[in-house]
């Protein structure tokens, strides 16, 4: 593992199982009555939040709290930030208090990265998301929760996704969660195919390790997993389709469609859902939809990454067992 | 004045001449030139060239002296070889009238280092909605020529017609920054595989091709001539190429950053590569490289646009867009051009020297070197390659891509008609 998670594609198949196979260990944590491990007691991480996400914030504030980390939480909106105040002497000023991680949300692509190469702060960094760039963690929860369904919680230990058919539909163009998961799920070995009107594939998609296809009906028989982007109603104004109705015709999920689907393949969404545009509520509370799951599992791969990042090499949970056997 | 003798000059790279200057004036160029009363200067095989002219440079003053002045500016142009100037008319305020282009004109002749020539606006305040009074611009005491909205396209195309026609009354020339605002919208960098992968707004190359084949088009309409500034793009060159071919009245510039430097240094997101319009591809830089030497784009203009520091020392889209490029362009162009054989030194001249003084109108400047013309020159140690050091800039910004980047080609001499403004690599 790197010092810093900046895109998924900076992960091997090897740093991006250790991740999975960690989460499920940080996840039977989870189905304990007490939900605590002091593995990163002492440690201080700010969650550096430039643009509103109440969801992945309190992911990580969970994950972080869940570590026994102490958390200090940061948004740029009433901050120093609003008024002007550089990413580089915020930086500077987390610096200085000694913090060890910072996690970041900002809403220019690069931001992480530019904070991880310069020399404005010496903390470990994690990407929550930057423009539309990359948000690795996302790419990571989704590929979880992808092994869990499609491989089996305990038979997938130690497996990748190697040759399942995943299919992304939706705004790829300002996606970071598309560019993350088609970045991770070629490292683990499956078959990624996008699906958008050709307004919402970016220019230069066909370097991507990935189909592109504009229909998503004849791709639907052929998918293991199914996920949904959100898209923005506002698109629309910018000509990217003609209308909301035509959009959720073509390209959105209902009952209909969700039949063409094997029977064991799984649908999929980053949330927050716009339910009648892409997703019908049909779909979206139907058995075969992971979107509560995808929360959870949120939680147990920021643990994972966290302390892959700031807690060392010994396994996490059978560390935390016998520290916290000493302590009684 | 007193006489100043260079011995041994490869002039235009030719064989070893020595060149003697009597105050204002080349005087003679020969071999074996009398010495007699004159400062010796040694050339020792450095090539000498015409005094360097830049069509596009951006002095920041008025408005934005933080970045950059008239002094600190013509310092860095005269550092980098150049003896004159056309500045970009969006300072603050806009260049818009007679008294902002002689405030930028009187201040370039006060400092002596180098001529400034102000390009007027072609819209009150850049906006692109109604003509600047081009003609009092014109026949103020700064004598403008060139007229440019750069910074902003002037993309209205009734408008960009007009100020075609207009200035033909007395021999003006649009400079069009040919840049579609529609289709570069929250643009950040060149749209392709880089900006898809990096999730950085596109701008694509067709934004600016589509401006430069209207303004083509219009400029045979109505019989004018157009410069198109800072082109960047292998279709681009297509088009201007099929429009020279037609016969029709335009010129064309190209940077030193576009000759050499591609969107694939995007990938740091380090904003020193932020640029308008934006590195492009590999293949748009050998066509560029190509272009040049075929004399398809007549000449190289640095749009050097110097910011502070602050505004490159934060992430890639709060950065402002623009490199300094005064003191690095001979460098690059005999990187990118004479070392691989595209252009000789005479080419050089022409390109950075001849060229540019003739679409400005820049009288004195661009001349050949023999007895009689302006001594406005420069000299070059081409054998010199090493890191650039922007610490050792004239400039006041420090705004390069080139950072310890090695080059080859230093400036040691330059000459302002007669007097010299740089002295063994130093400003007098």
């Amino acid at each position: 593992m790197q010092r810093h998670l900046i895109s998924a594609a900076d992960l091997t198949r090897d740093d991006a199982v250790l991740i999975l196979d960690t989460a499920e260990e940080m996840a039977r944590v989870a189905d304990r009555p007490i939900k605590k491990l002091p593995t990163l007691r002492g440690r201080t991480i700010v969650n550096l939040f430039f643009e509103d996400s109440t969801r992945t914030r309190i992911s990580f504030e969970a994950a972080e709290k869940r570590l026994s980390a102490d958390v200090i939480n940061f948004t740029a909106k009433g901050s120093s930030v609003s008024k002007g105040e550089s990413l580089k002497d915020t930086a500077q000023t987390l610096e200085a208090m000694g913090v060890d991680a910072v996690v970041i949300r900002h809403g220019a692509s690069g931001a992480p990265y530019r904070l991880a190469t310069s020399d404005w702060i010496d903390a470990a960094v994690i990407n929550a998301g930057d423009g539309t760039h990359q948000h690795p963690t996302q790419a990571l929860l989704d590929a979880f929760t992808m092994r869990r369904r499609l491989v089996g919680r305990d038979a997938g230990i130690g497996q990748d996704l190697a040759g399942r058919r995943i299919t992304i539909v939706g705004d790829v163009l300002h996606s970071r969660v598309a560019r993350s998961n088609v970045d991770l799920l070629h490292t683990l070995g499956a078959e990624v195919t996008l699906v958008a009107p050709p307004t919402l594939v970016p220019v230069g998609v066909e370097t991507w390790p990935c189909e592109v296809s504009y229909d998503l009906d004849s791709t639907l028989p052929k998918s293991d997993a199914v996920m949904m982007l959100r898209v923005q109603r506002e698109r629309m104004n910018a000509a990217f389709f003609p209308t909301e109705r035509e959009y959720s015709r073509r390209y959105g999920l209902d009952g209909d469609r969700m039949a063409k689907m094997p029977e064991h393949a799984i649908v999929m969404h980053p949330g927050p859902m716009v339910r009648g545009m892409e997703i019908t509520a049909e779909v979206a509370d139907s058995e075969r939809c992971t979107v509560v799951e995808q929360v959870a599992n949120g939680v147990s791969i920021r643990m994972a990454v966290l302390y892959l990042l700031l807690g060392g090499n010994e396994p996490a949970v059978s560390q935390a067992r016998t520290t916290a056997t000493e302590e009684k | 004045m007193s006489k100043i003798l260079i011995r041994g000059a490869k002039v235009l790279g030719g064989e070893p001449q020595d060149v003697l200057i009597d105050g204002e004036t080349i005087a003679a160029v020969g071999t074996g030139l009398d010495a007699e009363g004159a400062e010796v200067v040694e050339a020792g095989g450095k090539v000498l060239l015409p005094g360097l002219v830049d069509l596009h440079t951006h002095l920041r003053e008025p408005g934005r002296e933080d970045s950059e002045t008239v002094l600190t500016g013509t310092r860095a142009a005269a550092s980098g070889g150049y003896t004159a100037v056309f500045a970009m008319a969006n300072t603050f305020p806009v260049a818009d009238t007679a008294g902002v282009v002689e405030q930028v004109y009187r201040l370039g002749q006060e400092h002596g280092y180098c001529d400034v020539q102000p390009i007027g606006a072609v819209t009150v305040g850049l906006e692109g909605k109604k003509l600047a009074e081009l003609g009092a611009m014109h026949e103020s005491a700064a004598g403008v020529t060139v007229f440019s909205d750069d910074g902003k396209c002037v993309d209205d195309a009734v408008i960009m017609r007009r100020a075609l026609e207009y200035v033909k009354a007395f021999g003006g020339v649009v400079a069009q920054h040919a840049q579609e605002p529609r289709l570069t919208e929250g643009a950040q960098m060149n749209e392709g595989v880089v900006s898809a992968e990096l999730g950085l707004g596109g701008w694509p190359a067709v934004a600016e091709e589509s401006i430069i084949a209207r303004d083509v088009l219009l400029a045979e309409h109505v019989g004018s001539r157009v410069h198109i500034c800072h082109l960047s793009t292998a279709g681009s060159v297509e088009i201007v190429r099929w429009a020279k071919s037609r016969g029709i009245d335009v010129t064309a510039e190209v940077t030193p950053h576009h000759l050499l430097l591609t969107d694939e240094l995007v990938r740091s997101y380090n904003p020193v590569y932020k640029v308008n319009p934006p590195l492009r591809t590999e293949r748009d830089v050998r066509a560029l490289r190509e272009a040049l030497a075929d004399g398809t784009i007549d000449i190289v203009a640095t749009d050097h646009a110097p910011h502070p520091h602050e505004d490159k020392d934060c992430e890639w889209a709060a950065a402002a867009m623009g490199m300094v490029g005064l003191e690095t362009a001979l460098s690059v162009v005999q990187e990118t051009m004479v070392d691989t054989g595209l252009l000789d030194w005479a080419g050089v001249a022409d390109r950075m020297s001849v060229k540019p003084a003739q679409i400005g109108r820049a009288t004195g400047h661009g001349r050949p070197v023999s007895a009689g013309e302006p001594a406005n020159l420069v000299l070059v140690d081409t054998q010199y390659r090493g890191p650039v050091d922007p610490a050792r800039f004239a400039s006041r910004s420090r705004n390069t891509p080139y950072e310890g980047r090695e080059l080859p080609g230093r400036v040691t001499h330059t000459w302002l008609r007669g007097k010299a403004t740089l002295v063994d690599g130093k400003l007098t």
